[in-house]
């Protein structure tokens, strides 16, 4: 198989002859020339036709139809055996008298991560009791409550068939792929039609969505366990089940822990999304409705709580994880008094009894009177009123910049883009020549001097920002991806980056397909240049390394709604707030994987280049960031999923594209158009991925570093 | 430089055994990584006529020979030491000798039953109660502390909490960590951690000792500290022992017999003075080169053979009765002091009393010239 040369390893034409891959992508420029001269006299190449289009959604419809019809009482049986237990722990949690409920919450804080900790939960948890929101968020919480032990139970299973036998992992790891890169709400298209309306939807959607972290968690912990380790085991007589539950498990237990973790945090960013079908009285819906009636002040409020509810969450399972790697049991050893090894559980119980004495005692602790809620949402809505109309023309001006310099230019081109509403000038003939001279002169120059490459990238960008990414004719945008896929990772990347497109194409989501990519290429250029500037930056000093993080981590743990609240404050409904949404969510990847690869380059190589002479501008270009940029490259790939990711989470601030389509299909229960959406977005992000594992893969091997542990 | 040396004459080399019957056995055992390599040894016993042959042949199909034909003997009580390089098949056969790794060929006879025709629980039997193994990262588990550790194996075979406690006390007291029961491995240094793997070892009382580099994670200090601990537990235990090991000064120190392996083939097997003295191949004798020879060559190698009467004196010699007196099996290393104090030459006295021989200044540097010459010669 031809796997293709490293680009700046390539001399153009060895010997006479047309190297493989430069060959390629002269094709590509050809093609396209071909293309955009062919779309006047053949319409079918600027735009696919509609009649071409496979019915894959109206196919999928017809077969769920059946399938709902003919299965439905059985997951219906399930999802009443699931509801029973949420049922009765959210009654629970609404009838045991705040006190008591956070005094067992403390407990369990303190135990994971001491008095500071325990402390953190105890203001938190009374902030909600004083806004308000109590009842709110315990119905939340005993959605999560039931969703994350079956997650965890799921995934560990899961992660148990796939370390045991190899045939299980092929099947296993890309549907796991598929799990994480399929929007959050495609989920609850399949899981309302098969198990009916209600917040069990939310609790098996989110069981669902959040098992992959621990399902890959648990495969790495389990082979991670030192074969002398299992040598011992054997050594020793072990059976296979001690083997198992006495040395395997405890072992990579510290690595479970880390995918409880984020299985917690993935569970409860599912249920706030799945609010989205209502119906249960938990705080997700009450941000959402507060949103779309524009009550900012509202929202924000219970935002607020979803924000604290996943910082508490996020440092507990934290906590427990960093215990498993670091216990020192000198007081829970097996001579210790029961007192002492179990002081957790006794006051959890002692305060769990006292506070529902005192809810008997006293109404006050029972039901937080309404006559002491603090609930500033007014006044928050005149302070954001106030802001709006003092800076209104400030805040319109920028949008107004971005939108028209930045987003109609690369969405639908300059070609169409330039007009005298927006750039204050009509495009005319001798300026259109002149783009293209300067391109094709930018072209030669930087040809002539050796950088072939450097040229072709030069084309290719000059036409996408001309006929922008929804006006480059689909044969062409393929064709240049096809060749990216080929000529990072081969036959195998192409053939996958081609069978994705083609699915697009002819399920008739090319269309939005485009605009999401838009919207993403301009957010994850935007996060890059930004992040990765924070994220050199904080390489190079430690405050500020120190300061970003605990902002880095806040941003990661927030469910997603969140994050949506204040930009939507400011900027209101449209593709430019979704665009800062997408920004702010999918920032901390290049931040973190810039600062994580220079900060890990190898010092003897930094410590040559200083020695040479080099000044630290020189030494972050030369040396720092070429060593650095595999890891990079890994963190590229995170940021494009964080933003796929979050593009459907925004099609509720309005965009056009994917996201809006498996929105829609959401709100109509249309299971085929949420299915072919879903997927498209799914398979843009598994491009993605490939091209650049690929990519950073090679790219490593090269330089004889490992990328693949990093971060 | 690389001759292939005929194992079967290795063999024959045959050392001053220990007393003892033979404790376990290694006859003709094959582990062969590839595809399919059961196919070459059709009936198993992986006795063959040309070794060498086999192992070209096996090269060529694209299979790897871990472990070719090897044979050895440890009889109960010896201290016995596999030595070799890195990839020389040593860390292969010693999981061979517990079937930690499937031999693909031979037999492992244990007190004279071949362990590999045993089926699993009884295999287990044999490695819960018969065999302690310690290892070159020590494999501690990370979630048990030192006394959990030291009692796994008890706890495995469902003896109860206090037993095992007790037991287990025993042991870290043994290795000389009493206080640090509580600790986690992460705490302890890797000295530290590898008297837990060793006090774990030992808690089952086995009959038979596997080493794996048990001291090769160590830094040289500890490492002699530990090698001294070593040979200070076995002469208190008396365990039949298989030790594993790249380090040739190592195998000289503590070993009752050697086996040197190379590319999956045993060299040469015999007593560390043996293999110093006449290294069976080339590669042996690269080895030897920075030994030294005072910690190798006996008293019995350079002395000067008198008469055996008790109470007899030489004559010549005369005023040598006041002497101190040396035994045959000391090293030049631990004579050459006495020669710094009396200048006579030193009468050689065997464990009855006997007066055997006796040792001059000049037959020692005599016997240290002639290794000299052999080497430059070489």
């Amino acid at each position: 198989m031809t796997t293709a040369v490293d680009d700046d390893a390539l001399a153009p034409a060895v010997a006479g002859r047309i190297d493989p891959v430069l060959g390629v992508w002269l094709a590509v420029v050809g093609f396209g020339l071909v293309c955009v001269l062919l779309r006047e006299t053949a319409p079918w190449i600027a735009a696919f036709p509609d009649a071409w289009v496979l019915p894959v959604a109206a196919w999928t419809n017809a077969v769920m139809d059946v399938v709902v019809a003919h299965t439905d009482f059985l997951f219906r049986a399930v999802a009443s055996a699931l509801e029973w237990p949420m049922v009765a722990l959210r009654d629970l949690l609404v009838w045991a008298p705040w006190p008591a409920t956070i005094a067992v919450f403390a407990a369990v804080a303190h135990r994971a991560g001491g008095w500071k900790l325990a402390l953190f939960t105890l203001v938190t948890l009374m902030y909600m009791v004083v806004v308000g929101y109590w009842e709110e968020s315990m119905n939340t919480l005993a959605l999560v409550g039931v969703s994350v032990p079956l997650s965890v139970a799921i995934g560990f299973a899961m992660g148990v068939l796939a370390f045991r036998s190899a045939r299980a992992k092929r099947v296993v790891m890309p549907l796991l792929d598929l799990m994480q890169t399929v929007p959050a709400f495609a989920y609850l298209i399949p899981i309302l039609l098969l198990f009916g309306f209600g917040p069990v939807v939310g609790l098996i959607a989110s069981a669902i969505y959040a098992a992959p972290p621990m399902v890959r968690n648990t495969i790495v912990g389990l082979e991670r366990v030192p074969p002398a380790v299992l040598e011992s085991a054997a050594m020793n007589g072990c059976t296979k089940r001690q083997r198992f539950w006495w040395v395997e498990v405890p072992s990579a237990l510290p690595q479970i822990m880390v995918g409880v973790n984020q299985t917690t945090m993935a569970a409860l960013s599912m249920v706030i999304i799945a609010a989205i079908i209502g119906g249960f009285g938990d705080i997700g819906w009450e941000v959402l409705s507060t949103m779309r009636k524009a009550q900012f002040g509202q929202s924000l409020l219970s935002g607020v709580v979803i924000a604290l509810m996943a910082m508490i969450m996020d440092r507990i399972s934290a906590g427990f994880a960093d215990r498993s790697r670091n216990a020192d049991r000198t007081e829970d050893a097996p001579g210790a008094p029961f007192y002492r090894r179990r002081r957790h559980l006794l006051a959890a119980a002692a305060g769990f009894v006292l506070g529902v004495a005192l809810g008997q005692v006293a109404p006050l602790f029972q039901d937080w009177p309404k006559a002491l809620v603090v609930y500033p949402a007014e006044p928050l809505n005149q302070m954001v009123e106030y802001i709006l109309v003092e800076w209104s023309a400030q805040i319109d001006a920028v949008k107004n910049a971005v939108l028209f310099f930045l987003m109609l230019p690369l969405r639908i081109g300059l070609e169409k883009a330039v007009s005298p509403f927006t750039f204050g000038f009509e495009l005319t003939a001798p300026m259109i020549a002149g783009y293209w001279i300067a391109a094709a002169l930018g072209a030669a120059a930087l040809a002539w001097r050796g950088r072939v490459y450097g040229a072709i990238w030069l084309i290719v960008g000059a036409a996408v920002l001309y006929f922008g990414v929804s006006g480059l004719p689909w044969p062409a945008f393929m064709a240049a991806v096809v060749a990216l896929a080929w000529t990072a990772g081969g036959l195998r990347t192409a053939g996958f980056a081609l069978g994705a497109l083609l699915f697009i194409l002819l399920t008739g989501a090319w269309e939005p397909m485009t605009r999401s990519v838009y919207l993403c290429g301009l957010a994850v250029a935007i996060c890059f240049a930004l992040g990765g500037a924070l994220g050199v930056w904080a390489a190079h000093n430690d405050r500020v390394s120190a300061t970003l993080r605990p902002i880095n981590d806040t941003l990661q743990t927030m469910p997603q709604f969140v994050i949506l609240i204040p930009v939507l404050m400011l900027f209101q409904v449209g593709e430019f707030s979704a665009l800062i949404a997408v920004v702010l969510y999918a920032i901390v990847p290049p931040i973190r994987y810039v600062e994580h690869g220079l900060r890990n380059v190898s010092p003897e190589a930094v410590e040559a280049a200083r020695q040479m002479g080099c000044t630290p501008a020189q030494i972050l270009f030369t040396v720092k960031l070429p060593l650095a940029l595999p890891v990079i490259m890994l963190g590229l790939n995170q940021t494009i999923m964080y933003g796929l990711a979050m593009l459907v989470i925004a099609a509720l601030v309005g965009t056009k594209g994917l996201g809006q389509q498996v929105f829609l299909a959401l709100g109509k229960a249309d299971m085929g158009m949420g299915l072919v959406a879903g997927l498209s977005i799914a398979l843009v992000a598994m491009v993605a991925d490939r091209i650049l594992q690929a990519w950073s893969r090679r790219r490593s091997a090269a330089l004889g570093l490992d990328a693949g542990d990093a971060a | 430089m690389d001759e292939v040396h005929d194992p079967a004459e290795a063999t024959q080399n045959t050392a001053p055994q220990p007393a003892g019957a033979v404790k376990i056995a290694c006859r003709n055992v094959w582990k062969v990584y590839g595809p399919k390599p059961e196919g070459y040894f059709p009936d198993g016993s992986g006795r063959t006529d040309d070794p060498g042959a086999l192992i070209q042949r096996l090269r060529n199909d694209g299979c790897i020979p871990a472990a070719a034909d090897v044979s050895f003997e440890v009889r109960a009580g010896e201290i016995f030491v596999i030595m070799g390089l890195s990839g020389s098949g040593k860390s292969t056969i010693v999981r061979c000798l517990s079937r930690l790794v499937e031999p693909t060929a031979g037999e492992i006879l244990l007190d004279g039953v071949d362990l590999l025709k045993m089926d699993a629980k009884a295999l287990t039997d044999v490695r819960r109660h018969k065999m302690g193994m310690v290892f070159q990262n020590f494999g501690l588990m990370p979630h048990l502390t030192v006394l959990e550790n030291v009692a796994f194996p008890l706890r495995v075979q469902g003896v109860d909490e206090s037993a095992r406690r007790k037991k287990a006390l025993e042991m870290i007291a043994l290795v000389g960590l009493e206080g640090r029961e509580q600790a986690f491995p992460r705490q302890l240094s890797g000295g530290q951690q590898q008297r837990v793997g060793i006090a774990r070892s030992l808690c089952v009382d086995p009959e038979l000792w596997f080493l794996d580099e048990p001291f090769s994670a160590l830094d040289p200090l500890i490492r002699r500290q530990m090698q001294d601990e070593f040979v200070r537990l076995q002469t208190m235990l008396h365990k039949t022992i298989v030790f594993i090991t790249h380090d040739f000064l190592e195998a000289l120190k503590i070993a009752d017999r050697i086996a040197i392996m190379k590319d999956g083939r045993v060299v040469q097997i015999g007593s560390p003075s043996e293999i110093v003295l006449n290294p069976a191949t080339e590669y042996v004798r690269e080895f030897t080169e920075d030994v030294p020879m005072v910690r190798v060559i006996t008293v019995a190698e350079v002395m000067e053979r008198g008469d055996a009467t008790p109470g007899s004196d030489g004559g010549s010699d005369g005023g040598s009765d006041g002497g101190p007196t040396v035994a045959p099996d000391m090293t030049l290393e631990a004579i050459l002091p006495h020669f710094a104090t009396a200048d006579a030459p030193l009468r050689v006295v065997d464990a009855d009393g006997r007066r055997v021989g006796r040792v001059t200044p000049q037959g020692v540097l005599k016997a240290l010239a002639e290794h000299g010459e052999r080497l430059e010669e070489a």
